[in-house]
């Protein structure tokens, strides 16, 4: 067992951040919640740097380079996504679905055309994706997908409507799961179709969000007509490669938000140093002290967990359902350290960021109200529990959900 | 990086498994609660073939010299079985100090003994108004001459009425900083103006005993380690024998899920088990959930004390301290409601396990304690990343 980087490891990770520090852009400020007042301000700053990642060759490290990658491996992308996760996250925003399942699922399910078409655009910063998968009546029940795409000589004529649809607004393709057999039910019949988000018939709605931001959609599907040659993988395939693919996926993003998260156990600390309790520090106060430790080794958890499965990864193991504890792992502690955060902050709580007296520029306002979004967003934390309980312990499926393969 | 166990780690760990299924079933368990010792001489000889007491002693005195996350195989194993009697005691406290700053003629005394398994020994360090801090000694060891006269109370001293050596902290100095003042002596327990009472507890697979100081007089040649200084060598012992402890845990903890799991698989009401109900099917997955947590986090904290340096091996053993024991508690308690009346019952097997949770989650320091020293440690180090 050993926990440490090799001394290469080691070395490139200074580089990365030697390098990092010269090429934040100059209007990212980490101090605030928000450096881009708007999603198209974000997205250019997203954009801009993105392409400076890709000439500085720290692009998609573990993609071969004919793919716009770097063909190192995926140690060194850790370390480049972790570096980044806790540098500028914000920056990193908008490529959130680009990088962490556009990307893997077409490498790895792709036909060639489809790599060359797509992957270098994605790494060089110019192309973003979204990801259709829930719908109105197909939310932690996926398999319920209706969105239907009937085959028509070269093109499929796809119908329906996606909801929950992250960064559709802002996104060039989207990674659509439909129905292609019509005569099909649950899993069976579903296809993932790759599709350009200019093309006519697709309208986006942005919906509002509690944070009062709005990264998700609605999205209508009016007789659109995508090229055969945007199937992924065969017909009737979408499922397996929904689950499989992104389970690799998922064992790297565990990795960066444990990352994200000690970042954010740095800015509590400061913040309990500032805010005042009966005229001294909060941080004085042992409840708080109690409640930000407990918060760190919750962190500290998902930490050595994400670097516990991934090492059983770069030995070779396939990850499996026991990828839903770390989606557990950054979900749910995530709103247990949030709402400490505001206790800290006391009547200060409400105070939005930007006014007077606010805290941190309103980081914790809003990363308390998002983080209500994390246990059902990627599979609600129900939905990780029965995997668990029935994928990993073997416990019966209960009978409602029975007669589903 | 590679966080994975080793091939040696996985065989210690099968040839316990084996072993203990053997030697420590349920009924072995039981009987060693009614047993006034809490062990067997015959068990005790069974471990030593096994060289499980020799593990961590050190070849130039009759060891193996293993990595504290080898022992820890063995000690899952033991937390899986609710193991009863003084390994914990002898080898993570008494053996552990010993090494760390006996000099060679107490090294020679005690260590080959203890590694063949004639030898036992503890750590007799809480005290009535420390509660469950570990760094609150003030009982006083008084110089007269070239002696020191040890007079107090120790309490929740583990195993101290089969131990033929303490490892006993004092003060030689008053104060109530830790880091000067304190020295550790090496006590023969038999030695006179000592006295030792075993406490009925609530887990009586690990006895617990008060031990009496009436003016105890001792030559310098029992100081152990510097005088004034055995902080240094206590908090080190310490940080060792809480990841011990908290592999102790993973293990009760994960056997507590299995057991919860295979009795929801089996259980029948309203006509199916009772594993097919949500809120059955989720408090198991949460035992999976909080005992897999709990070993990535023990895998980073043994490491640290092997390999890592002092600072992330502090923080380490709390945060793994903490989070561990707490988490065998919640399995626990978890699995008594799975298994509902059955559960709540002396014949089930359960309640041992629930009983020492709850004593491991309050020895070397109680989770509050440890968040604490994790806040400071944060404070004057930052985060290590």
């Amino acid at each position: 067992m050993d926990f440490r980087l090799t001394s290469e490891q080691e070395d490139f990770r200074k580089g990365f951040v030697a390098w990092l520090e010269k090429n934040i852009p100059d209007d990212f400020d980490p101090s605030r919640r928000r450096s881009y007042e708007t999603e198209e301000d974000l997205k250019r700053a997203y954009i801009d740097f993105q392409k400076r990642l890709s000439d500085g060759a720290y692009a998609g490290m573990h993609y071969p380079k004919e793919y716009g990658g770097q063909g190192k491996t995926i140690v060194e992308e850790a370390i480049v996504l972790q570096t980044l996760a806790a540098t500028c996250f914000e920056l990193r925003w908008p490529g959130v679905i680009t990088h962490g399942m556009a990307v893997p699922v077409i490498y790895t399910c792709g036909t060639e055309a489809q790599k060359k078409m797509f992957l270098t655009k994605i790494h060089d910063g110019t192309q973003l994706w979204s990801q259709g998968f829930s719908e109105p009546d197909a939310g932690s029940d996926v398999a319920n997908t209706s969105t239907l795409a009937v085959r028509k000589n070269d093109h499929y004529i796809v119908n329906g409507q996606k909801v929950w649809t992250s960064f559709a607004h802002v996104s060039d393709y989207c990674l659509l799961l439909v129905r292609t057999d019509t005569g099909s039910s649950k899993h069976k019949g579903l296809s993932y179709l790759l599709v350009d988000m200019s093309l006519p018939g697709i309208d986006v709605r942005p919906m509002t969000q509690i944070t009062g931001e709005a990264d998700f959609n609605e999205v209508f599907f009016d007789n659109v007509k995508v090229p055969v040659d945007m199937l992924l993988g065969a017909e009737g395939q979408g499922w397996q490669i929904a689950v499989t693919t992104l389970m690799f996926e998922r064992v790297l993003g565990d990795v960066v938000m444990g990352a994200a998260y000690e970042k954010k156990i740095e800015k509590m600390i400061a913040m309990a140093q500032l805010v005042k309790r009966s005229g001294r520090p909060a941080l004085e106060d042992p409840i708080f002290r109690q409640q930000i430790a407990g918060a760190y080794i919750e962190v500290q958890v998902l930490k050595y967990h994400g670097l516990r499965s991934f090492s059983r990864q770069l030995k070779g193991g396939v990850p499996g359902p026991e990828g839903s504890v770390g989606k557990l792992l950054w979900s749910e502690p995530n709103q247990r350290l949030t709402e400490a955060a505001l206790g800290v902050q006391g009547i200060f709580s409400q105070i939005m960021g930007g006014a007077p007296w606010s805290i941190q520029d309103g980081f914790w306002q809003f990363d308390f109200l998002r983080s209500k979004g994390n246990t059902i967003e990627a599979g609600t934390s129900e939905i990780q529990r029965n995997i668990i309980a029935e994928r990993v312990l073997g416990l019966p499926k209960d009978v409602s959900r029975a007669s589903i393969k | 990086m590679d966080i994975s166990l080793n091939k040696t780690q996985r065989d210690i760990a099968k040839e316990a498994r084996r072993f203990l299924k053997k030697e420590c079933p349920m009924e072995f368990v039981k009987e060693m609660c009614e047993d006034e010792r809490g062990f067997t001489e015959d068990i005790w000889k069974k471990m030593a073939d096994m060289d499980w007491m020799a593990m961590r002693i050190p070849e130039s005195y009759g060891g193996i010299g293993m990595d504290l996350m080898d022992l820890n195989m063995v000690l899952e194993e033991m937390g899986r079985t609710v193991f009863p009697g003084p390994f914990f005691s002898t080898i993570l406290l008494a053996a552990e100090a010993i090494v760390a700053s006996g000099s060679d003629a107490q090294k020679d005394r005690y260590l080959p003994g203890i590694a063949d398994g004639n030898l036992r020994g503890t750590l007799a360090m809480n005290e009535p108004d420390g509660g469950a801090d570990t760094d609150y000694i003030q009982m006083a060891a008084r110089a007269e001459g070239d002696d020191f006269v040890l007079t107090g109370t120790k309490v929740s001293v583990p195993d101290a009425h089969v131990a033929d050596v303490l490892v006993c902290a004092a003060r030689t100095e008053s104060g109530n900083d830790p880091n000067k003042g304190i020295t550790l002596f090496l006590v023969d327990p038999r030695e006179p103006g000592v006295s030792v009472s075993p406490l009925p507890t609530m887990d009586s697979t690990r006895k617990l005993c008060v031990v009496e100081f009436k003016g105890v007089r001792l030559g310098k040649e029992s100081i152990l380690g510097e005088r004034h200084r055995g902080w240094g060598t206590l908090k080190q012992v310490l940080q060792r024998a809480q990841i011990g402890l908290s592999a102790e845990c993973v293990g009760g903890a994960e056997r507590v899920m299995e057991i919860a799991t295979d009795y929801a698989k089996i259980r029948i009401q309203f006509n199916q088990p009772i594993g097919t109900f949500q809120a059955v099917k989720h408090r198991c997955a949460q035992m999976y959930l909080e005992a897999e947590s709990a070993r990535s986090l023990l895998y980073w904290g043994a490491w640290a004390q092997d390999y890592g340096d002092e600072k992330k091996a502090a923080v380490a053993a709390s945060a793994v301290k903490s989070y561990c024991s707490e988490t065998f508690t919640h399995n626990a308690s978890g699995a008594i409601q799975v298994l509902g009346g059955t559960g709540f019952t002396l014949e089930s097997e359960v309640h041992f396990y629930l009983k020492r949770a709850k004593g491991n989650e309050m020895a070397l320091g109680d989770p509050a304690f440890h968040r604490e020293q994790v806040m400071g440690l944060l404070q004057t180090n930052g985060i290590d990343k």
